[in-house]
């Protein structure tokens, strides 16, 4: 195994063309991998010295945050944490104090788990992901990156530089929970991140809903516009959510919950998120 | 594959080292340094006895490759005492009795001291959260716990 840390994003994507290269952000997952054999790569194209792929940036109209930031950089940002709550607790939920010390965003969302704790946040948050190439740029939602457990839509020879999210509109929140068996440091059974805003009247005007861990892909709740825009946030709607978030999974049966299990948890997450980011747009 | 030549600064000295690429800090640390204060236990970050701090930041050193020390700032168990004098932590481990075998002990002294440089008073809570990724097996975490909230007491009295 040979390994590279080039300086420029255009010699990354090079590095990472050829064949049996792998990308290397904070090692988590990948070092794992390398130490079970999960991964046999012949070269590691660590991607840490890439400009702007290690920073926290407020530019214009929106955050950026570059794709190898250490989730504890990120959640100790406070301007950012509190743009995003939602988008913080889910990040700092990866894993013990060490994980987060190294542990990226764009390492949580291209190691393609559906279990991923942030990847729901980020798609509540209408996040994108600036991708570089051998081509150059391109800027796609983060949803459209995993494509099935372990698996991701980038070609060969792309990674992901950084994510941007909007700046938090006024009365807008955002909240992500997860159910995992134990207290901390576990696998998601079930993750829900809710973002939304409400308008001058306390009605909602815009509404995004992501569940992660059931389905082989993280879910977008589909409808949501037609059915809560303009309207009260009340718990009429709010059973519709449940019901539109319990349909909406797909889970497998396994040691950490059944199929039937899993669904229901999903609307309990669901309406949970949803209250907390409801009252962070309140307030 | 050719060995990497890697430059990095461990507890304050310059140090040079040959690795392979798939070394991991940690096996350097201790196969190609002689620093065996960092411990294996698992060797998949879930442990934490391997605990070290690079530019300042606590991570385990199995999940750092050697090659990626380069220019990089790297504090082990090594540096904690000065000479013969004993870090207030690893004092009050030994009073306290927060230790049974000493393999998780290195890496919970560095995650500790981490803790307590940016949280003087850190309430029980956030002692057991913090280091909620190292792992015990014999003594249990009530005198270890004990013991980084007695010596954060002390450093504040004597502030």
């Amino acid at each position: 195994m040979d390994y590279v840390a080039p300086n420029s994003a255009q010699e990354v994507s090079q590095a990472l063309s050829k064949e049996g290269a792998f990308a290397l952000a904070g090692g988590t997952d990948l070092l794992v991998k390398l130490k079970t054999r999960m991964s046999v790569p012949q070269t590691v194209v660590d991607i840490k010295n890439v400009p702007r792929i290690r920073s926290i940036e407020k530019t214009g109209d929106s955050w950026w945050i570059g794709a190898a930031t250490p989730c504890a950089e990120i959640s100790e940002h406070a301007d950012f944490a509190k743009d995003w709550p939602g988008v913080v607790e889910a990040l700092s939920l990866i894993g013990s104090t060490q994980i987060q010390g190294r542990a990226s965003l764009g390492g949580n969302l291209c190691n393609a788990s559906p279990a991923a704790d942030s990847v729901p946040a980020l798609i509540a948050a209408r996040t994108t992901c600036v991708i570089s190439g051998e081509s150059g740029e391109r800027e796609v939602p983060v949803e459209s990156i995993v494509q099935s457990p372990g698996k991701t839509s980038l070609k060969q020879g792309e990674f992901i530089v950084g994510f941007r999210l909007p700046l938090s509109a006024n009365k807008s929140g955002d909240a992500y929970l997860r159910l995992i068996p134990r207290t901390e440091m576990d696998i998601a059974v079930v993750g829900a991140g809710v973002a939304l805003s409400l308008d001058t009247s306390g009605k909602i005007a815009a509404i995004r809903i992501a569940l992660g861990a059931v389905a082989p892909t993280q879910v977008v709740l589909s409808g949501l516009e037609d059915l809560c825009v303009g309207k009260e946030p009340n718990n009429d709607l709010i059973e519709k959510l449940v019901a539109i978030a319990e349909d909406a999974c797909k889970p497998i049966d396994d040691k950490r919950g059944t199929v039937e299990y899993r669904k229901t948890i999903a609307g309990v997450l669901t309406k949970r998120a949803f209250s907390i980011a409801l009252d962070r747009a309140k307030n | 594959m050719a060995k990497k030549h890697v430059s990095t600064t461990i507890n304050g000295d310059e140090h040079e080292f040959l690795c392979h690429p798939q070394q991991t800090l940690l096996d350097v640390l201790r196969d190609e340094l002689d620093l065996t204060g960092s411990k294996e236990g698992c060797a998949t970050g879930d442990c934490g006895a391997c605990s070290v701090l690079l530019d300042g930041r606590l991570v385990c050193s199995c999940l750092v490759l050697g090659v990626e020390a380069q220019d990089k700032n790297v504090e082990t168990i090594e540096g904690m005492s000065s000479g013969s004098d004993l870090h207030p932590l690893q004092k009050k481990f030994i009073d306290l009795a927060a230790l049974q075998c000493g393999i998780c002990t290195p890496g919970v002294l560095v995650a500790a001291k981490a803790l307590l440089a940016r949280n003087a008073n850190p309430s029980e809570e956030e002692v057991r959260f913090w280091l909620a990724g190292n792992l015990c097996r014999c003594t249990g975490y009530d005198k270890i716990v004990r013991a980084v909230m007695e010596v954060a007491a002390e450093a504040r009295n004597t502030q």
